[in-house]
């Protein structure tokens, strides 16, 4: 396997994006609200959040005047396809090996 | 602690032709001989996964060097109806110690007969993977999970 996911550890390896990530985890917010809760200013706020949203981790809506962050929906949901495919898989394979592979003898708990 | 929201459990089913008990054996004893040898977390090829047979049993993968490394734990062992262990491989692709980010699968072996067993597997907690994690990241940017998962698919697709 080729896979290290450097660039996710880049992403949330900054301590302030990854407050940022927990706090839009909780509920969405808006980019005065992330810096209330944050020692950092709104301008500050705002270009985490942007490195955030190019990553694909956050998304943002316009709701009136104000624009609303909230964590990508999509990254959970194609986490839960991908979970459900290995395991509608791995049942399978487990399906054949149960009915295929003779178990050794010493299987005996009835 | 977290406040993430919650994911909804997966869950799976087969029914397979044997006796409930040869159903819980081949799931545990003879984990590493169905489970994909392409799906593992080490840094060498995978030999075999181990999965304990009791109460906190350690679940984890031997490397063809010899190395280990740890998947999660057995929570509970209930030969031949009921196992639950936790899943603590984090977005980065590590074993994750912290009981609090182990997610849970249930696996029940139900008897539908003398020699049918119906398997049902439910990997529940989600969230506590994401808590802090880069995984959400992983699944976007085609990394971590998102390339694990995929070749383990397609590994599990190509086994006949």
């Amino acid at each position: 396997m080729n896979t290290n996911g450097v660039d996710g550890l880049g992403l949330l390896g900054d301590p302030t994006r990854r407050a940022i990530f927990e706090l839009l985890a909780r509920h969405p917010c808006t980019v005065g609200e992330l810096a209330q809760q944050l020692p950092i200013t709104r301008s500050a706020v705002s270009q985490h959040l942007r490195v955030l949203k190019d990553g694909g981790l956050v998304v943002s809506q316009a709701q009136g005047t104000r624009r609303i962050y909230r964590l990508n929906p999509d990254g959970v949901t194609a986490l839960r396809a991908y979970l459900d495919r290995v395991w509608a898989e791995a049942l399978t394979a487990f399906g054949k090996a149960a009915q295929a592979a003779p178990l050794d003898p010493e299987q005996e708990d009835r | 602690m977290t406040s993430t929201p919650t994911i909804p459990p997966l869950t799976g089913t087969i029914t397979v032709d044997v006796p409930v008990e040869r159903a819980f054996r081949t799931f545990t004893d003879a984990f590493g001989s169905w489970w994909p040898a392409e799906y593992h977390i080490g840094q060498a090829d995978m030999a075999t996964a181990i999965l304990e047979p009791r109460e906190s049993g350690r679940w984890y993968e031997q490397g063809t060097d010899g190395s280990e490394c740890d998947w999660g734990r057995v929570l509970a062992w209930e030969p031949p109806r009921r196992l639950v262990v936790t899943w603590q491989i984090n977005g980065q692709w590590q074993y994750d110690p912290d009981p609090a980010h182990a997610s849970e699968i249930e696996v029940r072996f139900t008897a539908d007969g003398p020699d049918q067993t119906t398997v049902t597997l439910e990997h529940r907690q989600l969230e506590r993977l994401v808590d802090g994690q880069a995984l959400r990241d992983g699944i976007t940017s085609g990394g971590g999970w998102a390339s694990l998962l995929e070749q383990f698919a397609k590994a599990a697709t190509n086994q006949t």
